[in-house]
């Protein structure tokens, strides 16, 4: 009996707190940095597609919905030919960010991605890739990787020495 | 056998392994780099430190590198000790001081040793603050890619390129921490086993570049067992493919063949399925003016019409094409109407190779009983060129006799520097009789490099001199007779001699010479002489056994009106048949209808054409030169209008009214058939499961469990995800579904086992490392040997040429003289342009100099190129490059009387 009278007083105290309900879609709730909504590719920054092609957000992906293909550039460097992610599959787990050696694939605050058709869900590289870093900001990984590109030779990577001369044998 | 305690469980181990082997083959897990079962230990890397202990008493024990240690009776280790593991792991780290951070854009990753080895020690986290060396690349040609700053030194590398495998242009520079594995300046890796190293590297140093245009990760690739078509050994390759193209070739460890390593030629020639102007659709002429393409059904009922209405079908498969699709075109067009596609003249050589096979003792000789002969006669063939992974098995066999040398000092064969060393450079008796200079020729105890009457004749020479004591050695005696007692006396004292020879120079003679070294080292006790032949192509000798008509008889038949419509799978005769004879024959013919997955030069003249699926992309049986019927399976589903031309031809039975259904609509039902129509091949049918076969009611995955994309890859064309595509001809499934556990080894797909993501899983599937594949070697063996049938030939006494008359002999190049790998990007780059090979006596005579250009008058035929001097060629010998594509005339009946034209 007490129990249901506690009850009924909580919750007619409820009327005087302030209402978590929002009037969306007009108004917007707070989203956190690290949501995980849309999937993004993002870029370097100097502008370039910072996905590598590596694979490996496909691989770590749980159901299988990321499929790409390695191209290369003139230069060396490897990049999507395609990037597909079939969004209708897509658990928004962030495997694929948590796998990303690059910064490349983002997760961001964005959920809003209802479709009447379900082939809408499937996006295309041109749909996924951003102009800008997203998250994360400074990172670069060709600055950091070993592989000379074209306008990065040998040795001048992040914490590099000059290339050795291999006909020498100065210590 | 030993025991052997690790860890305080007993093992049984082989006395003659060292540590490292016996731990691995005892199924544990013991990191290592510089050591390959193939290559042996040299105990560079310091990464497989185990302690051992000296008796139960022994508390301390020592740290000893495992790859170092023989395996002794009672031995105890310990792989889990604690100063051992730390040991390990601070070796990893060592080694990754300098290893840079490239892994997301390296084509090892995910299968690269070093991964695997780094996650197997435990170490995770560098403490190395400074800066890491780097080198500069090199180009290295259109095989490999060259990433230096991937090295840990593990000289794996130089010790297969040029220890094994007998390359000179790579090696190690510098000193200390700046040691750099490449060429002493960029170019092209000559050696034509160079596509091994990217399997070798246990990083990324070495990639393969073909791969490298078209990247994807191992656990990505839809893989299936297959079976180089690129020469006669039959080696046994994993196609790889991704997205519907076959993205590259590996390995595939066969004991008796190929073992660890593949040629180039057959690592790189996969890509003929890529090829840019590769016929995709069916055709048929009587649409081409109107442009419109025609459809599947349409031009399968127009060659249903084409075939009702002919007065006379004839039939020619081809050597390249595999034994079903050769069975179901003489099905089609009776066996008196069937060809192979060769013509006579090679046919009566096939003929004579086949008997030999047939006759040899204890079978013939597998790539494996090569490599462990140690006295060789190769007879007449090039096997750089010809058959290059039984060159590289020749390159063992002069080994043989260090190895026994060093096991007379009591030095185990797997401990591979001291062997050397012991040698001392010192290599077994490899005579070899070529009219030209081969790359063998640099580890030949003699070559004799004479016109192949001569090369016949030095044959029998051997083969008398062996009947006889050729002890005794008079002073007048001729050149070749002395030379066939040295070769005489060689083999005779050889434990396990070899002869090889094969149908290169198209002569029966040397072939039969080949037969009479045999028998006659047989008649004098040598009952461990083997015989190895090598035949033209991948499926020569299955061919062979389905007895066609030869290539004349059905032109006979076409030319006086008997058959009026021909189809032709799987063969260019233009490059069978001299061009006058195929334009006559084109012409006469009503109806003309080919099969082929090339554009081939025949293709143009064809009435209809169907498009054939690739080896990656078919299902089938090729009969290699050792006699041993072997399964390839599709890699991927082709596209839609690409069918096996078997499965072709049985579409084109029920078009033509012959049969209600397709008489063979899978693999299995057209095998039985085979095998009821041709009782010698039945055996075919065990060389690997059937498409019945399961394990645990489970098909066998042709992906890797991690495969990637599967809601994805086709979600362009429809979000809802079709059915993975069903085999009816094998049983492996077209996606990572199915059973985990270890196939039968004929139908392996891909190495994994956990923990080991790089091709080293592979000692995984075998009994013992280095041994056997688990549950034995792939294949069936049709030739048991000692089937006596031909008679003996003897020498023929033609007369060499007049002087004034040159003797045109075909010569062979690794990379030009395949029709299929011609047709690779890669491989095409690597080939020579024609050049005639003479002696420089000759080009003096004639008036020429390296370089010059010459017109040869062949029969009917006129052929230009520059000449090149051959330093080792006989007088009146000219060379003359076959299988050529970019040359005029692509059919010459060499050897053959040539004639200079002003």
């Amino acid at each position: 009996m007490f129990s249901i009278i506690k009850s009924l007083w909580l919750v007619f105290l409820h009327l005087f707190r302030k209402k978590a309900t929002i009037q969306y879609p007009e108004e917007k709730a707070y989203l956190a940095p690290r949501y995980r909504g849309r999937i993004v590719l993002s870029r370097d920054p100097d502008g370039e597609e910072r996905c590598v092609a590596c694979y490996l957000c496909a691989a770590a992906c749980p159901v299988e919905c990321i499929s790409l293909d390695a191209a290369e550039r003139e230069d060396g460097r490897r990049y999507p030919g395609f990037f597909r992610i079939n969004f209708s599959r897509c658990i928004y787990c962030g495997f694929c960010e948590e796998a990303c050696p690059t910064y490349a694939i983002q997760l961001i605050p964005d959920f809003e991605m209802g479709e009447y058709n379900r082939q809408n869900l499937v996006y295309e590289k041109e749909d996924l890739l951003i102009d800008g870093e997203g998250k994360y900001h400074g990172y670069n990984f060709y600055k950091v990787a070993g592989l000379a590109l074209g306008n990065k030779a040998k040795g001048e990577a992040q914490n590099e020495s000059p290339p050795v001369d291999p006909k020498s044998l100065m210590p | 056998m030993a025991t052997l305690h690790i860890d305080g469980k007993t093992y049984e181990a082989d006395p003659s392994k060292n540590l490292l082997e016996a731990a691995l083959s005892a199924g544990l897990d013991l990191p290592y780099f510089c050591w390959h079962p193939a290559l042996g230990s040299v105990g560079a890397c310091r990464q497989c430190a185990v302690r051992q202990y000296r008796d139960e008493n022994d508390k301390n024990g020592q740290i000893v590198m495992a790859c170092m240690v023989p395996v002794t009776d009672g031995a105890r280790i310990s792989i889990a000790d604690p100063e051992a593991t730390e040991f390990r792991s601070s070796v990893v780290e060592w080694l990754m001081t300098n290893h840079p951070h490239d892994c997301p854009v390296c084509d090892e990753g995910g299968e690269c040793h070093l991964q695997d080895m780094t996650v197997m020690t435990g170490h995770c986290s560098r403490s190395f603050r400074f800066k890491k060396r780097t080198f500069e690349n090199q180009y290295l040609g259109p095989f490999l890619n060259h990433e230096m700053n991937r090295c840990i030194q593990c000289y794996r590398c130089v010790r297969f390129y040029n220890d094994y495998a007998g390359g000179h242009d790579l090696g190690a520079f510098a000193s200390h921490n700046h040691v750099y594995f490449g060429r002493h300046e960029e170019g092209v890796l000559e050696s034509e086993f160079s596509g091994n190293l990217a399997e070798v590297c246990p990083t990324g140093v070495f990639t393969d570049k073909t791969l490298k245009g078209h990247y994807s990760r191992k656990w990505d690739m839809q893989s299936a067992p297959s079976i180089c078509n690129h020469c006669s050994v039959g080696c046994n390759t994993i196609a790889s493919s991704r997205y519907g193209a076959v993205r590259r070739i590996l390995n595939r460890y066969h004991h008796d063949i190929n073992g660890y390593f593949l040629c180039d030629r057959g690592r790189y020639g996969y890509e003929h399925g890529n090829h840019p102007d590769r016929p995709s659709r069916p055709r048929l002429r009587s649409t081409k003016q109107s442009g419109l393409e025609p459809e599947t059904t349409e031009v399968l009922a127009a060659i249903g019409s084409f075939l009702n209405e002919a007065r006379g079908i004839a039939a020619i498969g081809s050597p390249r094409a595999s034994l079903e699709s050769n069975y179901a075109l003489q099905a089609l067009a009776g066996r008196e109407a069937f060809s192979i596609g060769i013509a006579e003249a090679s046919s009566a050589v096939l003929d004579a190779l086949v008997a030999a096979l047939r006759e040899a003792p204890g079978g013939p000789a597998s790539v494996r009983d090569i490599e462990h002969s140690d006295a060789v006669f190769v007879l007449g063939e090039d096997p750089s060129n010809t058959a290059p992974r039984i060159a590289l098995a020749l390159r063992q066999s002069v080994r043989q006799v260090s190895i026994k040398h060093a096991a007379a000092h009591r030095i185990p064969r797997w401990h591979d520097r001291a062997v050397r060393d012991l040698a001392q450079g010192r290599k077994g008796p490899l005579h070899s009789a070529w009219p030209a200079q081969t790359r063998l020729d640099e580890i030949s105890k003699s070559a004799f490099c004479e016109s192949p009457n001569a090369i016949a004749k030095l044959g029998f020479a051997v083969a008398q001199c062996i009947g006889e004591d050729s002890s005794s050695s008079s002073s007048a005696d001729s050149p070749l007779q002395k030379q066939a007692k040295a070769i005489a006396a060689d083999l005779l004292e050889a434990e396990q001699p070899l002869v090889v020879t094969g149908t290169a120079l198209e002569s029966e003679a040397i072939i039969d010479a080949a037969r009479a070294v045999v028998s006659a080292l047989a008649k004098a006790g040598k009952s461990t002489v083997r015989l190895a032949g090598i035949a033209a192509e991948a499926n020569s000798i299955g061919a062979h056994l389905l007895q066609g008509q030869a290539l004349e008889s059905i032109v006979a038949k076409v030319m006086n009106g008997e058959c009026d419509t021909l189809i032709v799978a799987e063969n260019d005769l233009y490059r069978r048949l001299p061009h006058a004879t195929v334009d006559a024959l084109l012409d006469k013919l009503s109806k003309l209808i080919v099969i082929d997955c090339i554009p081939s030069s025949l293709t143009r003249h064809a009435d209809a054409f169907l498009p054939a699926a690739t080896i990656a992309e078919s299902d089938g049986s090729l009969i290699n030169c050792e006699g041993r019927g072997q399964r390839f399976f599709q890699a991927l589903s082709p596209k839609e209008n690409l069918h096996a031309t078997w499965d072709w031809v049985g579409r084109i039975q029920v078009e033509c009214q012959r049969s209600d259904t397709n008489p063979w609509p899978d693999l299995d039902t057209i095998l039985a058939k085979m095998a009821a129509d041709c009782p010698e091949l039945a055996g075919i049918r065990e060389a690997a499961p059937g498409a019945g076969f399961r394990i645990h009611n489970q098909k066998i995955p042709r992906s890797p469990r991690r495969f990637s994309g599967r809601t994805s890859i086709l979600a362009h064309e429809s979000v809802h995800e079709p059915k993975p595509p069903e085999d009816k001809d094998a049983a492996m499934s077209f996606s990572m579904e199915g059973s985990a556990l270890q196939p039968p080894a004929a139908l392996v797909s891909h190495y994994w086992s956990p923990g080991w993501n790089s091709a080293q899983a592979l000692n995984k599937f075998q009994e013992e490392v280095g041994g056997p594949n688990r549950g034995g070697p792939p294949g069936l063996r049709l030739f048991p040997g000692g089937q006596n049938g031909r008679p003996h030939g003897s020498p023929s006494t033609e007369s060499a040429a007049t002087p004034d008359q040159l003797l045109a002999i075909p010569l062979y190049q690794v990379f030009g003289s395949d029709e299929l790998s011609n047709h690779s990007a890669a491989v095409r780059e690597r080939s020579e342009p024609l050049a005639f090979s003479l002696s420089a006596k000759t080009a003096d005579r004639l008036g020429l100099a390296d370089g010059d250009s010459l017109s040869l008058r062949i029969g009917e035929q006129k052929l230009t190129a520059t000449v090149r001097l051959d330093p080792v060629m006989s007088e009146n010998l000219i060379g003359i490059p076959v299988g050529l594509s970019d040359t005029p005339v692509t059919y010459l009946p060499l050897p053959a009387q040539a004639n200079v034209c002003e």
